[in-house]
């Protein structure tokens, strides 16, 4: 498959009165035509600030795309005019956010808000657009369609909003959906709706999705690439079994011995990851994981380490092998 | 069963809340039913989970325990006394013994106050401790939920959410509970955070003998920390049962379906996992469905699950389940 999205070597800043946040540093990724990658990644890794600035939501200033290149399909989107990049949001990239209550405009009505991408980017009337609208809705599952489309979002529960989000995003057939942790304010059981959704469009229109979660539990059976990062940066890079079964970063290694499972019963305690994420505004000189780090050796504490194949299609960025716990 | 294992007892809790209209004259138009003829009791030293979706009930139960919430029908009995029936200082009295952890350690602490005034409080407010053994004590109980003691007078912004968590845990400990009702109290933070909360509630447990009412949504930690597990949907408790027998061998269709929908971090069990999938939302708790509230979205509901209300019994081995086809 030919690649779909290229991203290269971005590095995304915020300004602040106390000095530069470093929320992204660097990394480069990209994803097949059709192709499923899974973010993973805790709150301030720089998850969500790494796919806005790829569709260029980043408000300008405090922030500063300081350097690198967003290829799609072999365009870079960050030289884009803002005209031009009004006719890729959405038509080829769609986005679907965390919390959509807040993504919808309370004082539009639903119908009028995902016709609004069909009239402009698709140049459809009122009517044509209407008459999809209808067929959106009802493909992510939402009844009497018709009639939900005078509604307006209040009128929707949290899991209905998330389908009516996600029939917008669909609504012009991108070739890439990115999904910034679309299940994380739902109940598992609406949860287990949505994940089923995405799985069925995926299947049926062939389209690239970028899921991003803090839960490794959500991708596991859906995408076929993980990245983990961790402060801006990408410790590992494999296909999602590899991650699973055969984590190489300490910080991957560690984030799967902390979480216990639904299957098992458990009962001894759960590992831990001393201290806390370091403070963006002040990166260590070394590996950001490094204070964290349970395989931490000198070298950790004064170089950061780039990310390196270590094995068939499976990347990390760390000084040391976890399976003999010394250097590699 | 004996009488002293059991620390806290519901019998029927019932709590509504009024729906009313009108500005000047309010009349009551409805009511939510959030909690509707909950019973189950709480053993002393165990850890009792009480899981369900958002709206369920399950934070209004929490609630009207402690008497934040005075229940419109039922009881509440707390080692044999029933918390109902005492107001004042009857009620502050029994009050030292039960505590409450919240959710959002950014909310439940007040940002003027320093540590050492946010966990002095109730140390104050029951007459505990005053002078120079308030600090000493507040210093103890910040070295029991591992924080510097030196933190004393640092404000709560000064904390990472993991660490403002712990300070919730030490205000907590202060009167020496025998009891805590901790309502979500990992689901702000990182997962990388949430162990270390988890593991010092569990430490905290083996050191003081506590007893913890464990409300979460998250079903994976309910399982790790809990010993039984209750299921609420709707304001009914649906399901209780000890936590293996539970999650090993669920009875009721909802908690079936609740723990398919439960993704595991492992890609080989996923791909073959068969989750039932649910139709639609959670009905409305203001119209309840007659009968058995499940009955709307239940993958096996017949026409008498319409008219009867499911009875609440053993299956067997105190596994408790109230549904007709069990």
């Amino acid at each position: 498959m030919p690649v779909l999205l290229d991203v290269r070597n971005l590095t995304v800043e915020f300004e602040t009165l106390e000095g530069t946040v470093h929320a992204v540093n660097g990394i480069s990724y990209s994803i097949d035509e059709g192709g499923t990658l899974g973010i993973v990644g805790e709150s301030g890794c720089g998850k969500s600030v790494n796919v806005l600035s790829v569709m260029r939501l980043i408000p300008q200033p405090p922030g500063k795309i300081a350097a690198g290149e967003v290829l799609y399909r072999g365009r870079d989107l960050l030289k884009l005019s803002e005209e031009e990049m009004e006719a890729v949001r959405g038509k080829e990239i769609a986005m679907v956010f965390q919390d959509p209550m807040t993504a919808f405009n309370p004082v539009l009505t639903i119908g009028r808000q995902i016709t609004e991408g069909l009239r402009v980017h698709l140049g459809m009337d009122k009517a044509q657009a209407n008459q999809r609208a209808v067929e959106l809705l009802e493909m992510v599952g939402i009844p009497n369609a018709a009639q939900r489309l005078k509604d307006y979002p209040h009128q929707f529960s949290g899991g209905m909003r998330q389908r009516a989000m996600i029939a917008m995003a669909l609504s012009c057939a991108p070739s890439l959906l990115i999904a910034d942790e679309p299940t994380t304010a739902l109940d598992v059981t609406i949860q287990a709706q949505i994940i089923d959704l995405a799985k069925e469009l995926r299947d049926r229109l062939g389209m690239a999705i970028i899921w991003i979660t803090h839960d490794l539990g959500v991708i596991a059976g859906m995408v076929e690439r993980v990245i983990v990062m961790y402060s801006g940066f990408i410790v590992e890079r494999a296909v999602v079994d590899d991650i699973y079964e055969h984590p190489l970063h300490p910080y991957t290694l560690a984030l799967l011995r902390s979480i216990p499972r639904v299957d098992r019963s458990g009962g001894e305690k759960l590992a831990t990851i001393a201290g806390m994420p370091p403070d963006l505004l002040r990166l260590p000189p070394g590996c950001p994981f490094a204070p964290r780090c349970a395989y931490v050796m000198e070298r950790c504490l004064q170089e950061n380490p780039s990310l390196e194949v270590v094995a068939e299609e499976h990347e990390i960025a760390c000084w040391v092998d976890v399976r003999t716990g010394r250097a590699r | 069963m004996n009488e002293d294992r059991v620390l806290v007892r519901l019998e029927g809790l019932t709590k509504y809340f009024p729906i009313t209209q009108g500005i000047v004259i309010q009349r009551q138009v409805g009511a939510v039913h959030a909690v509707d003829g909950v019973s189950f009791d709480i053993h002393r030293g165990e850890t009792l989970g009480l899981v369900g979706e958002s709206g369920c009930g399950k934070t209004t139960v929490g609630r009207t325990i402690i008497q934040l919430y005075r229940p419109t029908a039922g009881r509440v009995l707390f080692d044999g006394v029933d918390l109902c029936a005492l107001k004042g200082e009857a009620l502050r009295r029994m009050r030292q013994r039960m505590q409450m952890i919240f959710q959002d350690p950014y909310a439940s602490l007040d940002p003027r106050m320093t540590i050492f005034r946010i966990i002095g409080e109730p140390l104050r407010v029951h007459k505990l401790a005053s002078g120079k053994e308030q600090v000493e004590r507040v210093q103890e109980l910040l070295r029991l939920v591992r924080l510097n003691p030196r933190f004393i007078n640092r404000q709560p912004h000064e904390f990472s959410g993991g660490q403002r968590q712990r300070i919730g845990i030490a205000r907590a400990l202060a009167s020496n509970p025998d009891f805590i009702i901790c309502d979500e109290p990992i689901a702000a933070l990182d997962v990388s955070i949430q162990a270390q909360v988890v593991n010092l509630l569990e430490e905290l447990q083996d050191q003081l003998g506590l007893t913890y009412l464990f409300i979460a949504h998250d079903l994976s930690m309910v399982r790790h920390i809990c010993d039984r597990v209750a299921v609420m949907y709707l304001g009914k408790v649906v399901e209780l049962a000890e936590k293996n027998a539970l999650y090993d061998h669920p009875l009721h269709p909802y908690t079936q379906a609740l723990l398919s929908a439960v993704p595991v971090p492992d890609p080989k069990v996923e791909r073959q996992r068969r989750r039932i999938i649910l139709q639609g939302d959670v009905p409305s708790p203001v119209n309840p469905p007659s009968g058995c509230r499940f009955r709307t979205r239940c993958p096996k509901a017949q026409s008498r699950c319409a008219e009867e209300e499911p009875a609440w019994r053993d299956a067997g081995d105190n596994h408790f389940v109230a549904c007709h086809f069990i």
